[in-house]
């Protein structure tokens, strides 16, 4: 879709960005999830296409609202400790988001957008997205907060897509939300959220991959877990994935944990995820071959080399084309936080380092 | 044992327990000596622990060790080092250790360079004695030379120097061995450290030399057989015929038939001088004493060869391997800090290696296989002089027993009486050999004695891998284990199903089949010609640095090493799985 970047690309689309267009960089504009799968395809790897509504719709659409009643002065006079009102300010916002109309411009900009998604897959208009929030902080804490944020997946449909936008940014006026910047005193102006329009993918296989050991912080290996169906049952603890340990180096498959994979998550017709059992059959085949594992770790490693820093990803492989697609990519936080001193110091003389081996217990 | 005491009495009473030893804890060595010792066999461990000793307590002045002691209870080793503990000792030695060790790790090339000129120079010497004979009359010109020596003291005089050799050898051993292991190690603990999850395969892989003495003896057989094929000779080659009947058949088949019999010449000289086996058994025959074992590599790497294979070692390939491996792990680590700190423990890692993985081949495996032989040649002259029904019972008597009956033989020769010796020996020797196959079907306690609570003693820790940890595994397997999974090393990845063949000696290779899973206590390098044959190996005894886990990587094959009791619990035609990457074994059925 790299290609198609620049035909898509004019300037009266300017609150509507296209992953190659953007990457990390743009931050501010398209968000964390935007930037990252902007980036991620400027790394050379498959995402599903889509698109970035970018802050600039958001602080239209503000605007147009503000224009019969301030939104962000009311909410910096709450006081922190008052959930009453706070509970009170976040209904009335939410109700008045999802209520009101976009302005036109920027309806028709959203509508063409996702017209040409629809027209680029086989399903034209009944094209199955995602609707996510992406929050344009991104420290530690922050994230947390963004996880507050909203996800719709498997949304068909023109007018449910604009209608999931509003309510992404209305999750931004949610009583957790309102209430943390209240109690960090985060200013509200700058407040601002990016909503990533992207083709669901129907997984046969999916799940996620991490190029440093989740448990022990390894760097020279990648973990890879995985089960059949959609992402969402590996990632929500539904099902025990298999696992796979592989040198990132070598290319050995170090673990191979096969497991009973009793469910899988299918997209429902009627939108949303439905679970079903899985097959005898299939409930202990692995869900991988050594095929794909070594492509999800060629894949892992460009994007922890893009990054230069360990990653966490979580991947699908798509069902008709047998395509690997990542959906999401976070550098590693547990371990690159904890990490220590180095393991040993350049010595004087090299020799000394022996002493670790025949100087007793250090 | 009942029954079995006055064999168990007939070792040196240097080596018998005794109440002093109680309290001490000892394990038994089932990696060196995974068999009952017979009587003679023990001069290895007796001129081993010598030698060991000698350079770990007096030589490189090791810090926080000694020697190791050894004991033999139902002809099985048990070992128990000897820990410094006392920190102002420590210290002491920490002092002479440094000057010592640092001296041979900074003129290390120089130092092994002219540890094999000393090496090859014991070899000749031992290739130089002559064969035990009692001649009826001193040779005339012997007595015209004015020689002034009778042909039995040339008999004391070639079994001393017989003895003394090889304990001379085994000095040369240790004279680099343990900085060797240590400079390893120190490289292999960081990488551990670093990269937890790091399999052991991969770290020996950046360490490993490509072109090893060890490797010879397989690269040997590979040139011979593209030599066959060169020389329109492979036909003569088909599985299941002998070496002695292939070998007759060349002789028959003109010119190309002689000009590949020349080249196999070529090739024993040294490189067929390699044991089937660790060469601490006398049993452990080497390729040039057995060609069965070589021969039986040959139809297979012919058919390869036709197929269209170089059969090559890829060397440059090898070693640009080799060397993207480590720059990729270089890469991965978090600072330069780190990245000096590897580089030294790298660069003196690949300085020692080249004898870490060298020495075998001139130590256990020529030398040893000399040895032995010298000794066979004094059993075939004392079973000649009816001392023994078969040559072979010379193993028998302890090397102190040995000297005492050549010393009859010499007395009886010089002075024309019957020798005391056929009497004597026979009915022991009958005693011995019983008392062996008692033995080999009792279970031998892994440990004797209270276990500490730390295992660090740097030589154990390297020549056994012997931790606390492991240690505990193994006591636990002594257990009731009736779970059908075998958990050993992981040696080389893959997964692979087949029928087992457990193989105990030399003489059963024959019945491995194409697709075997091959059962065995031990493997080494010397076992790679039929590696082309099975599907999959396991082994009792190795870790996954042991050539065999080298080899069977060479060679892709799935094995799983180290696994303790892979040979007493699968039965010979069982389906097993051997999952490589793991480290377990599966009994199917």
């Amino acid at each position: 879709m790299a290609g198609a970047a620049s035909l898509r690309f004019s300037a009266d689309m300017s609150a509507i960005s296209w992953f190659p267009e953007v990457g990390l960089g743009d931050r501010a504009r398209v968000g964390g999830k935007g930037g990252s799968l902007g980036e991620l395809v400027r790394a050379g790897i498959s995402v599903p296409p889509g698109f970035v509504v970018a802050t600039e719709a958001f602080e239209q659409f503000l605007t147009a609202l503000e224009a019969g009643e301030p939104v962000r002065e009311r909410i910096e006079a709450l006081p922190a400790d008052d959930l009453p009102a706070i509970t009170a300010c976040s209904q009335a916002l939410r109700s008045r988001i999802e209520q009101t109309a976009l302005p036109e411009a920027l309806s028709e900009q959203i509508t063409a957008a996702h017209a040409q998604l629809c027209a680029e897959s086989a399903s034209g208009p009944t094209l199955a997205v995602a609707v996510r929030s992406s929050a344009t902080t991104e420290d530690a804490a922050d994230a947390s907060f963004a996880g507050l944020q909203d996800t719709h997946l498997w949304v068909r449909g023109t007018l449910d897509t604009l209608r999931l936008i509003r309510s992404c940014w209305a999750s931004l006026y949610s009583v957790e939300s309102i209430s943390y910047r209240r109690h960090r005193r985060l200013p509200e102006q700058g407040v601002s959220m990016a909503v990533v329009v992207q083709r669901m993918v129907d997984a046969r296989t999916a799940g996620v991959m991490f190029t440093r050991s989740p448990t022990t912080g390894d760097r020279s290996v990648i973990t890879i877990e995985g089960a059949w169906g959609l992402g969402s049952a590996v990632v929500g603890g539904e099902v025990t994935p298999d696992r796979w340990v592989i040198g990132k180096i070598t290319g050995e498959i170090g673990v191979r944990d096969i497991s009973d994979k009793a469910i899988q998550h299918l997209p429902a017709i009627s939108g949303g995820i439905r679970t079903e059992p899985v097959d005898d059959a299939q409930r202990r085949t692995p869900c991988l071959s050594d095929d794909q594992l070594s492509a999800l770790c060629a894949i892992g490693r460009r994007v922890e080399r893009h990054y230069g820093r360990p990653q966490d990803i979580e991947w699908a492989i798509e069902r008709s084309s047998g395509e690997v697609l990542l959906l999401q990519s976070r550098p590693e936080t547990v371990w690159s936080s904890r990490d220590a001193g180095p393991v040993a110091r350049a010595a004087g003389n090299p020799f000394t380092h022996v002493m670790s081996i025949f100087g007793g217990r250090r | 044992m009942a029954g079995t005491e006055r064999a168990q009495a007939a070792y040196p009473y240097t080596i018998q327990f005794g109440p002093e030893d109680d309290g001490r804890f000892w394990f038994y060595n089932s990696m060196h000596f995974p068999e009952p010792m017979s009587c003679f066999d023990m001069v290895t461990a007796e001129a081993a622990y010598c030698a060991l000793g000698a350079a770990n307590t007096r030589v490189h002045c090791l810090p926080t060790t000694l020697g190791i002691d050894h004991r033999i209870i139902n002809g099985r080793v048990y070992i128990g080092g000897n820990a410094v503990t006392d920190p102002a000792e420590i210290a002491r030695r920490t002092e002479q250790f440094q000057k010592r060790a640092f001296y041979y790790y900074e003129n290390w090339e120089r130092l092994y360079g002219s540890w094999k000129e000393k090496m090859l120079a014991l070899i000749r010497s031992a290739e130089a004695l002559p064969r035990p004979a009692l001649p009826e009359f001193e040779p005339l010109e012997n007595v015209h030379a004015g020689r002034g020596l009778a042909a039995n003291h040339t008999l004391l005089e070639t079994y001393q120097k017989t003895l003394e050799g090889y304990f001379r050898m085994w000095h040369h051993h240790f004279e680099f061995l343990l900085l060797g292991y240590g400079a390893y190690l120190t490289f292999f603990a960081f990488c551990k450290q670093a990269f937890p999850e790091i399999s052991d395969q991969t770290i020996a892989r950046m360490v490993a030399g490509i072109d090893a003495e060890i490797f010879r003896p397989d690269e040997e057989l590979r040139r011979l057989a593209r030599r066959a094929v060169e020389l329109r000779v492979d036909g003569q080659f088909q599985d299941g015929l002998s070496a002695t009947t292939i070998i007759a058949s060349l002789e028959q088949a003109g010119p190309a038939g002689e000009e590949w019999l020349r080249e196999l010449a070529t090739s024993r000289d040294p490189w067929f001088n390699i044991n089937v086996g660790d060469g601490f058994y006398h049993y452990h025959r080497s390729w040039n004493d057995d060609l069965s074992m070589p021969f039986a590599g040959l139809p297979g790497y012919i058919a390869r060869v036709k197929a269209g294979e170089s059969l090559e070692r890829p060397f440059e390939k090898l070693q640009q391997e080799r060397r993207e491996l480590i720059a990729a792990y270089r890469e991965l680590l978090s600072s330069d800090e780190e990245r000096i700190a590897y580089d030294q423990m790298i660069e003196l890692a690949h300085r020692v290696f080249p004898y870490v993985e060298g020495h075998k081949f001139y130590c256990e495996h020529w030398y040893t296989n000399l040895f032995f032989n010298k000794v066979r040649e004094f059993g075939a002259l004392l079973a000649e002089h009816g001392f023994f029904a078969d040559a072979e019972d010379v193993f028998h008597l302890t090397h102190y027993e040995l000297e005492a009956a050549i010393i009859d033989l010499m007395n009886a020769w010089s002075t024309g009486s019957k020798p005391r010796g056929p009497a004597h020996w026979p009915p022991l020797v009958a005693e011995r050999r019983a008392a062996l196959e008692v033995w080999a079907q009792h279970p031998t306690p892994p440990a004797l004695g209270p276990v500490p609570e730390i295992i660090d003693d740097p030589a154990i820790v390297m020549l056994w891998g012997i931790t606390r940890e492991s240690l505990d595994t193994w006591l636990n397997a002594d257990g009731k284990d009736t779970s059908n999974e075998i958990r050993g090393f992981a040696a080389s990845n893959g997964v692979v199903e087949g029928p087992a063949r457990v193989i105990k000696s030399v003489d059963d290779i024959g019945r491995i089949q194409s697709g075997d899973i091959l059962v065995c206590q031990i493997t080494n390098p010397t076992w790679a010609p039929i590696f082309q044959k099975i599907a999959g190996a396991v082994s009792d005894i190795g870790g996954s640095m042991s050539h065999a886990a080298i080899v069977a990587r060479e060679f892709g094959l799935p094995a799983v090493v180290g696994t303790g009791s892979a040979t007493s619990r699968i039965k010979d035609g069982q389906r097993v799985r051997v999952d490589g990457g793991r480290g377990v074994v599966t009994v199917l059925g």
